[in-house]
């Protein structure tokens, strides 16, 4: 099967399908993570993402029931330079070429993976497009479509990985659970549940269009805002509720939590030329000094200047560009990062982080 | 945290001789320790015993001793320069272990010395087996059950409780020295009692087996705010039981999913800091259970590596260097990232392609030695390569390697059956590679290859690719269609086929297969080295090719010139011929060029990014030389400096129309080829033994009876003396001759008449094709026979006339005139009855040039780059032939210890993996300390035995008189004895081998012997006294083989009585008056120059 893969700005790379044969579009990204290519595949900030590995060996472990971040492959498409065909791996399942295709997913490969992303870093992310199949169209074609497509900027993608309607997190756990919490789901990572369903809080799950009243019908000890994709402008009804709710419990927010968070105070937010996506950030806890490697997948920022009119307090600094990953407003018992301090996949330095918020609820 | 301003002068200990396990990557750390730390302003005092290294060059330090690294002699240094501190972890094993022992014997509290990067509490912790296991349990992670003994006894319990299959580690030694696997009673009995006797404390950990686990690394560092770094993932191709050192091993680790991979990490982070390791680097390994993921933590170690020089290159992150900043108080936040320029340091390097690196082995020159590889090291070297996938990294490794194979190639073997390539594979052979490739060519699967090697089926079915892949390039490719050949081609060289192959495989060869390529464009593509997978702009220019859509390669308009380094080290070509490459490049830049490096030892400070300003990560074949010629278009190209690797490529380099720069290459010829070279001696009128060309048995066994016994018998062409003999008789002979011609491999035998009894003299010397200058001339102390890179030399030659120096100089200068040198020369002369005759010519950096360099103080090897580029000798100010009033002796270190079973005797085929130097002001004390530096400590009492061929006892007698006089109690063979005694010398009779009791191996495991000097000669008393050598070499007993060394080690032992060793840095040595040379004119084309201003 061949493959292709044309961006916005004319440029067009070709080598091999895998996974299923169609097409697909989306912004295209690059991550730079050694592994963890299946939590990244279904996590749901990647929505409306062509996601491209930087590592070109993709798939050597497999894919397996046990590593994923949500109930289905998130990504709108996959860019590799090589897809294993033949995983190694004792809780391996199958392959990812078998994987992508159980799902409906287009990937390519054969792809100098390398010269895409630094095309990338160089002029920014761009829409692109990926078809699969036995007869090409023409490239002309295909950059057409991906020019076509409307993008990221101003539209609002959570709404169509939100969960329909407010769910328990493992409502069979036989854990004590201490607290409860509600968690807004904007496209959450499954680990982020893991996570605080094993610090000892009740979880409940429920849809990004909550409103603070529903929320609090609920009796939470706290809440969290999630991950996920896109542009944190778009989801107005959001930064709204949250509005409400600071101030009234403890809140921790993540990632598309921590930029609706930001908005909600009064901040703004920009899009990064092609972000950050990947396992080795390094963040500066300014209150410790102490550097966290940090796991990130962010297209937004929330802009520091904005905060500093309104007196909030930026909390963690990503020492490669000095961009925000993390602000706190104590007295209003909310804090958040832009990065990922669930991990999976990454580097699990920051999970105290989930400590700090069990900390907040327990003195609330 | 700023720099710490508390501490001013750093002591740094090297790892001295180049051994097995220890190699040129403590070079490449101490480098890049002294550097950072002088940039930051600190003084760096250095200890190094070994010559060859860059980093004892008198610049890279600013006091550098090159003495050797004994506790008793830093604690001179310390007290001679009172440093304030002292940085442990840069100097391998050898650093750790004398730092340790100065701490415990309290000289740092005396002197009032810190160690900074790891400090006593956090090394003890890390190294002693039984505090690791403690602090592991305690941080709630699993190891392999084990237990401690410290004698047999308690061995044997443990060994009942726990179960055979069993793992032996002694405690304290380096390179897994001393341990082993053993599978039963009897080769546990035999492995723990040598580990326990090899373990510095005698303690041996008896260890549950995890043999046939995956096997991983991780490098990890720390900073002083407890900031922690993984840098780099490492995956053994080769599972436990193999040591990681002999193991083909791929980084990034490649079969770990994020949540092992994580688990390994948060495993990691928690042992540096319980161990506490403060600052800097350290290298911990894991075993997981392929079947169920079970991870198992194996060792820690809390210092720079082999993995962690391995893991720098990998990755671009110089993790010694950041380690240095570290240790004075810097942290990770506050150092910039090189290569990106605007990163911190505080991350951790992602990368875009593959690593592989694959071990060098020299199991041919040790035939005794058992084959097989364990939980000790026997590698002598490595290469490494890097591609886009692990085909091509692997493929491109194995032909870096330069064994002959091109690649993952079909290698004739004799295994015919399924069940014989599987029950060989779990042999555990140096060449199981090629038989995992015979048995992806039979057709067995993955998950038996598995279970016969361990060797994940990841890899396997990645090697079954290529070998599937190989099937549809044949011959009839050819008359495909342009569009369809440019696709196999290039999926052929994306999966690393080298042209060879593809030119073997097409029934064509390689240069038609280059053409062709090129033809249909498809051209090597060069990516970068960039710590961040191209996420930031990178500065620094760090290359390996591959066959992709972009070429990031941007060359320069500059003048440039490529010099070619020497590849993986082996036995005969090592860190001497790195110093070359590196100061040729230094050279250069000096001169306003470009430097461009080509090499693919990791190990190396020429593979370092900032030692060249450009940096070629590739195998040295023609091939990849080629492609980066075509590629930067250089004024010139060096050949002569990294030994003879690139020197095999000159020729066709050449006549692809490479500008080679220097000596041309028909000199290069000249002098390698015995026609043309008997020739030059005649037409010279200088003297040569007897000598033949022979092609068969027959030839051989006429010419050896013309010229007359003995006869030294050698194929040409070949380095460190491989397959080389002195041959007393005709039986000798063809017993012998096989080998040879396997190794010659169908190019002529060499037979020489042997002068027995003559002194060999190395000599240096640079020519700018019209001056000739003698860098040094080196006189051997062991008698011609032996190779001269096993042989300890000194400098100034102590024994020789003025005259017969003089006569050595003029020949020097005749033979350099003749062949047209330009840049080093290195002749081999034999004196025997005052007449000098030639052995060798090779034009080129020879292993002595570091040495002598250090000895005299001259930068040789940098003057000959200057030299090729076209300047004269006389506008080279440092350009000056100096006579010193000291000595330095260089003597060489060999691996036996590493070989249970080799032979030690000395002969023409060399042997050694190292060397030292000692230099003091008189010859005795020099050469003392080239025996204490080498490791063969000369005793100051004891008992002395003395067992010497019947043509020798004479010359013996006075020697052991004078060991009677200073003390030593003598006993002596029965031969000896006789000779001894009658001779008024009170001599004990020991019996020999097996003919009463105590026997001389009795005494010696009994430890009732201090010195062994066994000089034979002959096949037969060669072998009957192999026994002796071996129980000393167990034993740790020096032990002297040559009459001449034995002479040396008592004017030693003398000196060393009379004044004891005294310590002066290199840079404090007076170097001696001048002497400018007679200046000779030649009229030489200068080949150099058409090359260099024809391509400019």
């Amino acid at each position: 099967m061949k493959g292709i893969l044309a961006l916005e700005d004319g440029t067009v790379f070709k080598g091999e399908g895998f996974g299923a044969a169609g097409e697909c579009l989306g912004e295209v990204v690059f991550n730079t993570s050694l592994t963890g290519y299946q939590e990244i595949l279904t996590d749901p900030s990647y929505c409306s993402q062509i996601v491209t590995m930087t590592y070109p060996l993709i798939g050597n472990y497999g894919v397996n029931d046990g590593d994923i971040e949500s109930g289905r492959i998130q990504v709108s498409g996959f860019v590799v330079k090589e897809a294993c065909p033949y995983p190694s791996n004792f809780r391996s399942q199958k392959s990812i070429g078998a994987y992508l295709k159980e799902n409906n997913i287009v990937g390519v490969s054969g792809v100098d993976t390398r010269k895409l992303t630094r095309h990338t870093r160089l002029i920014g992310a761009m829409k692109g497009i990926i078809w699969a199949g036995e007869k090409a169209p023409s490239n002309a074609e295909l950059v057409d479509k991906a020019k076509a497509w409307v993008g990221l900027v101003g539209v609002d993608i959570v709404k169509n990985v939100t969960c329909k309607k407010a769910y328990e997190w493992d409502p069979k756990s036989d854990k004590p659970a201490k607290f409860h919490v509600v968690a807004f789901d904007f496209g959450i990572k499954f680990n982020i549940l893991r996570i605080l369903r094993s610090l000892g809080c009740k979880v409940t799950v429920v849809p990004a269009s909550t409103t603070a009243k529903e929320v609090m019908a609920y009796k939470p000890d706290g809440v969290f805002l999630s991950n996920g994709p896109g542009d944190p402008a778009a989801v107005t009804y959001a930064v709204e509720t949250i509005k409400t709710l600071i101030g009234t419990l403890p809140i921790f927010g993540i990632c598309l939590g921590h930029q609706l968070s930001a908005l909600a105070l009064g901040a703004k937010t920009y899009k990064l030329k092609f972000g950050h996506r990947g396992g080795n950030h390094p963040v500066k806890n300014l209150e410790t000094g102490g550097i966290a490697i940090t796991s990130q997948n962010h297209g937004f920022c929330v802009d520091m200047d904005s905060l500093k009119s309104l007196g909030i307090k930026m909390t963690q600094l990503n020492l490669n560009d000095n961009t925000c990953e993390g602000l706190a407003d104590l007295d209003k018992k909310i804090f958040c990062v832009q990065y990922h301090p669930e991990a999976s996949p990454g580097p699990h330095d920051s999970g105290y982080l989930f400590k700090q918020f069990i900390d907040m609820m327990e003195k609330n | 945290m700023p720099k710490r301003t508390d501490i001013h002068k750093i002591l740094i200990i090297g790892s001295g001789p180049i051994i097995i396990g220890q190699a040129c990557e403590f070079d490449y750390s101490g480098t890049q320790a002294c550097k950072a730390l002088r940039e930051e302003g600190f003084e760096v005092v250095l200890v190094n015993s070994n010559p060859a290294t860059i980093m004892t060059d008198p610049n890279t330090a600013n006091r550098t001793y090159i003495e050797p690294i004994t506790p008793e002699i830093v604690e001179k240094i310390i007290a001679r320069e009172r440093p304030d501190a002292l940085l442990p972890t840069m100097g391998g094993q050898t650093g750790l272990n004398t730092a340790m022992e100065l701490a415990e014997n309290g000289v740092l509290q005396r002197y009032n010395v810190q160690l900074i990067g790891a400090n006593y509490d956090a090394i003890k912790r890390a190294e002693n087996r039984s505090e690791f296991k403690q602090a592991m349990l305690r941080i709630g992670l699993d190891l392999p059950k084990s237990a401690f003994a410290y004698n047999m006894d308690e061995a044997w319990k443990i060994a009942k409780d726990i179960g055979f299959p069993l793992i032996i580690r002694p405690s304290f030694t380096m390179g897994g020295t001393g341990g082993g696997i053993a599978m039963t009673e009897d080769a546990f009995e035999r492995i723990a009692e040598y580990g326990l006797n090899c373990s510095r404390i005698n303690e041996i950990l008896i260890e549950e087996s995890v043999i046939g686990w995956k096997e991983y690394e991780l490098e990890i560092m720390r900073d002083k705010a407890d900031n922690v770094v993984i840098i780099c993932s490492i995956e053994n191709l080769d599972p436990m039981g193999i040591h990681t050192g002999d193991s083909i091993t791929v980084a990034p680790a490649q079969t770990l999913t994020d949540r092992q991979y994580q688990y390994m990490r948060d495993a990691s982070v928690s042992i540096i800091r319980e161990i506490g390791v403060e600052t800097g680097g350290s290298n911990i390994q894991f075993a997981v259970n392929p079947k169920d993921g079970r991870m198992v933590v194996i060792e820690m170690n809390p210092r720079v590596s082999r993995s962690s020089a391995l893991a720098s290159k990998a990755t671009g992150f110089p993790i010694a260097k950041f380690a240095a900043k570290l240790s004075v108080g810097f942290t990770l936040d506050e150092i910039r990232n090189d290569i990106t320029r605007v990163t911190p340091a505080s991350f951790e390097p992602t990368i875009d392609y593959t690593v592989v690196k694959i071990p060098r082995f020299a199991f041919e020159k040790f035939p005794d030695a058992d084959p097989s590889l364990g939980i000790q090291m026997k590698s002598v070297g490595e290469t490494m390569a890097i591609g886009r996938t692990f085909k091509e990294a692997l493929q491109k490794g194995l032909r870096g390697l330069e064994i002959g194979k091109n690649g993952f190639e079909k290698v004739a073997r004799p295994e015919k059956t399924k069940e014989e390539v599987l029950a060989n594979l779990s042999l555990k052979r140096s060449d199981r590679i090629f038989l995992v490739r015979l048995a992806l060519d039979m057709g067995i699967s993955s998950k038996e290859i598995f279970d016969a090697s361990g060797i994940d089926p990841w890899f396997t079915e990645n090697m079954r690719e290529i070998v599937e892949y190989e099937k549809t390039l044949v011959p009839g490719l050819l008359a495909q269609s342009p569009q369809d050949q440019k696709f196999a081609l290039r999926k052929a060289k994306q999966y690393g086929f080298s042209d060879m192959q593809i030119g073997k495989l097409l029934k064509s060869d390689d240069l038609a297969m280059r053409k062709k390529r090129k033809e249909l464009g498809v051209v090597s593509t060069y990516k970068l080295v960039d710590t961040c997978a191209a996420e930031f702009e990178a500065y620094t220019p760090y290359y390996y090719s591959t066959y992709e859509d972009e070429d990031e390669g941007t060359p320069t308009n500059k003048k440039k010139i490529i010099i070619l380094g020497g590849g993986p080290n082996r036995i005969g070509q090592g860190i001497e011929f790195d110093y070359c490459c590196c100061q040729a490049s230094y050279a250069l830049r000096e001169l306003g060029y470009e430097s461009i490096m080509v090499n693919s030892n990791p190990e190396t400070v020429s593979t370092d990014y900032d030692t060249s300003d450009k940096l070629y990560f590739e195998p040295l074949t023609f091939e990849d030389v080629m492609n980066i010629i075509d590629k930067e278009k250089p004024s010139g190209v060096i050949v002569q400096f990294g030994g003879q690797t690139p020197l095999n490529l000159a020729r066709k380099l050449y006549d692809a129309g490479a500008p080679i720069i220097g000596t041309g290459v028909e000199s290069l010829e000249r002098a390698g080829d015995r026609g043309d070279f008997f020739k030059m001696v005649k037409k010279l009128g200088l003297h040569q033994a007897a000598n033949a060309m022979v092609t068969s048995k027959q030839e051989a066994c006429d010419a050896a009876a013309k010229i007359g016994y003995p006869v030294l018998m050698r194929p040409s062409f070949v380095l460190g003396g491989r397959a080389m003999n002195i041959v007393y008789n005709e039986t000798e002979l063809l017993a012998c001759i096989e080998e040879a011609q396997a190794v010659a491999e169908n190019r002529p035998l060499l037979i020489d008449k042997f002068i027995s009894e003559a002194i060999e003299v190395d000599v240096d010397a640079v020519s700018d094709g019209y001056r000739t200058m003698i860098c040094g001339i080196m006189e051997h102390i062991e008698e011609a026979g032996i190779h001269s890179g096993d042989s300890a030399c000194v400098l100034p030659p102590h024994t020789l006339s003025d005259d017969i120096i003089d006569e050595i100089r003029r020949q020097t200068i005749a033979i350099a005139m003749e062949l047209k040198v330009v840049g080093l020369l290195n002749i081999q002369f034999a004196i025997k009855d005052d007449v000098v005759y030639i052995i060798e010519v090779n034009p080129r950096a020879s292993r002595t040039v570091p040495f002598v360099s250090k000895a005299i103080g001259i930068p040789w090897a940098k003057i000959a780059a200057k030299v090729m580029t076209g300047v004269k000798l006389d506008e080279i100010p440092e350009a000056i032939e100096k006579r010193i009033d000291y000595f330095a002796v260089k003597e060489s270190v060999l691996p036996f210890n590493k070989f249970p079973g080799a032979d030690t005797v000395l002969g023409p085929e060399m042997k050694s993996t190292g060397e030292v130097m000692g230099i003091d002001k008189d010859f005795g004390l020099a050469f003392a300390k080239s025996q204490e530096a080498a490791g063969n400590i000369l005793p100051r009492s004891g008992t002395v035995f003395l067992s010497v061929k019947n043509s020798m006892r004479r010359n013996i007698i006075f020697m052991a008189k004078k060991m009677a006089d200073m003390g030593f109690k003598i006993c002596a063979s029965e031969g000896t004895c006789k000779v001894l005694r009658s001779n008024g010398v009170n001599a004990k009779e020991v019996p020999k081998i097996g003919e009463g009791k105590p026997d001389i191996i009795d005494l010696i495991k009994g430890d009732d012997i201090d010195l062994i000097i066994n000089v034979v000669s002959g096949r037969k008393s060669q072998i009957d006294s192999k026994p002796i050598r071996s129980a000393a070499v167990v034993q740790g007993i020096p032990y002297i083989t040559t009459l001449e060394a034995a002479q040396a080690a008592i004017s030693g032992m003398d000196s060393l009585e009379k004044t004891g060793f005294t310590v002066k840095a290199i840079q404090d040595y007076n170097h001696g008056t001048l002497r400018r040379s007679s200046t000779t004119t030649g009229n030489c084309d200068i080949n150099f120059r058409k090359s260099l201003w024809s391509a400019a």
